[in-house]
């Protein structure tokens, strides 16, 4: 194929991106934006193969088959519930494959003497972003999955971060100045994997759906990296709009906490309130049963769910959905207020609401359903706990201070289930649970939901 | 492409991902992110000319891993998506 042909594939390839994810930010048009992408990379595959400056196909064949298989079956078999995970997988697939492309054209650049300054700068960058990237991802993963718990040495993870920092730029400049040395490059994937891992070990869960659109931006960086390394537009142009689109979602999930991206990453959450728990909650949290929480849904004109993470990890989105559908045959509005960082994801309850087949007109917005909480009769606050915080209102000292909160308690009752009071992803106590327009249901999320859809149709009968 | 163009293409298009994306409405987050990530996949290309190049035996292995697991981004990512998107549009029908 002519160098101008592959040339123009690339250019149909680069359009397509460009329009998938213009496509992929409306709600109407988000399909067809995933099938345009999709034709974008099958067009960049397609012109690659044809390519005839490649020599060998079998690595490759063998490698497309194995990479689709695998992919394939984790993308088929995932529970809603695992999303989060799945990305951070994905993301960090990326990041390793391009960390790789990057080392594979220095090592081969560098013993055929073709190694110009941008490739070698190319190369160093992608390799450490790459490498990073894969780090980052698979401790955010193992956070993600409950295998690893915050790590608590926030003072030591700090100092590791900055040594693997100034590594980092070391080697990379190490590379850009002899590039024929190989053991440049394989310290620089072992710096940037420390580094990764350094920088997210000590974020706490509340923060993952930032780490997460953080990591996804990255990992477009890491492909505009190997653009340069190979000279190849199409990579540039598709690595930079992924790194701008993942920013940009970076951007709204920490206005959505009211923090900046520095105090996500570098900053420990002091939480000094954990030692008066009982002076917020003793003598003055009201403890329920489904029986009576399905006698105030029964009389209620507007309820509002409130679903969190807590959700989630209980399973109990199908129960939730069921409850809901009772609730509507007997006449009862139901909405569904949904948090932005609300889960472990940027948009998390979403999809899992989506899964459990709850109707998208259902589902509303923070600034939209604020306002309408005091016509709420009940509001069932379900695995949240930090979104639903007061003191963020409240208490200029308090962690979470100026946090956008959804307003549950202006709700006329606020039904809150949880299996204890034991604080959430912040660490703080929630005046919520003490208030007297509140009562607690104690238990596991979708037992707790169906004890009461059980009642309820048993007092409708 | 010399450097300078190089970046140029670079700067231009962060500012068009920028600028193309204002508002993202919370349903689509989770679909964006997953879409976009596995257009990130298209480190693809690199892998694939890394793997036909059969350099060495070294950065044949280097390049059969990059291949793996950008394919694994690319197929699960679009895959994903699509079941995802998949999931709010029928739930409009019904």
């Amino acid at each position: 194929m002519s160098t101008d042909l592959i040339q123009a594939g690339y250019l149909v390839a680069s359009i397509l991106f460009v329009l998938g994810i213009k496509n992929l930010s409306h709600p109407r048009t988000a399909s067809r934006g995933n099938a345009l992408g999709s034709t974008g990379m099958a067009v960049a595959v397609v012109v690659t193969i044809a390519d005839r400056s490649l020599v060998s196909y079998t690595t490759l064949a063998a490698g497309l088959v194995v990479g689709a298989g695998i992919g394939a079956v984790l993308a088929l078999r995932v529970q809603m519930t695992g999303m989060p995970q799945l990305v951070g997988l994905f993301n960090g697939s990326g990041g390793a494959a391009s960390a790789l492309v990057g080392i594979a054209s220095l090592i081969t650049a560098a013993d055929n003497a073709t190694d110009t300054t941008q490739l070698t700068v190319g190369a160093a960058s992608t390799i450490a972003i790459g490498s990073a990237t894969f780090s980052g991802s698979t401790i955010a993963v193992a956070k993600l999955s409950e295998k690893l718990n915050r790590v608590r040495h926030g003072y030591w993870a700090r100092i590791l971060t900055a040594l693997a920092a100034a590594a980092t730029v070391s080697l990379s400049v190490a590379i850009v100045l002899d590039p024929g040395t190989r053991l440049w490059g394989w310290l620089l994937i072992g710096t940037g994997i420390v580094l990764g891992a350094a920088i997210v070990a000590p974020i706490g869960g509340a923060d993952m759906p930032v780490v997460v659109a953080l990591l996804n931006s990255l990992s477009g960086l890491a492909a505009a990296g190997t653009g340069f390394v190979l000279d190849n537009p199409v990579l540039i142009v598709a690595g930079s709009l992924v790194g701008a689109s993942g920013l940009i979602l970076t951007g709204i999930m920490c206005r959505a906490m009211n923090r900046t991206l520095t105090h996500v990453l570098f900053a420990e959450m002091t939480s000094h309130q954990t030692d008066n728990d009982d002076d917020i909650y003793a003598g003055r949290v009201t403890s329920s049963s489904a029986d009576e929480v399905a006698m105030m849904l029964d009389g209620a004109q507007l309820v509002a769910f409130v679903p969190g993470y807590g959700m989630a990890v209980a399973q109990a989105q199908h129960a939730v959905r069921d409850l809901c559908q009772q609730l509507q045959t007997s006449g009862t509005e139901v909405v569904f207020a949904i948090h932005p960082v609300a889960g472990r994801m940027p948009g998390h309850m979403n999809v899992l609401l989506a899964e459990a087949e709850v109707p998208y007109e259902q589902l509303i917005e923070m600034e939209e359903i604020n306002p309408r909480f005091r016509q709420v009769d009940v509001a069932v606050v379900i695995g949240a706990n930090d979104v639903v915080n007061p003191s963020a209102q409240n208490d200029p000292d308090s962690p979470i201070a100026g946090m956008p909160i959804l307003d549950a308690h202006n709700a006329r009752t606020v039904v809150v289930i949880k299996r204890s009071l034991s604080p959430g992803f912040a660490g703080i106590a929630n005046p919520l649970f003490a208030a007297d327009n509140t009562v607690m249901l104690f238990g596991d999320g979708r037992e707790a939901v169906s004890d009461i859809t059980r009642s309820l149709r048993e007092t409708t009968r | 492409m010399t450097p300078i163009l190089a970046i140029t293409l670079f700067a231009l298009a962060v500012f068009l991902g920028v600028e193309m994306i204002t508002k993202i409405p919370p349903t689509l987050h989770t679909p964006l992110m997953s879409g976009s990530n596995a257009i990130s996949g298209i480190t693809l290309i690199g892998a694939i000319t890394a793997a036909g190049a059969d350099h060495s035996t070294l950065t044949t292995v280097l390049a059969f891993g990059a291949v793996v697991t950008a394919t694994i981004n690319v197929v699960g990512g679009f895959l994903v998506t699509h079941r995802m998107l998949a999931m709010f549009s029928s739930r409009k029908k019904s």
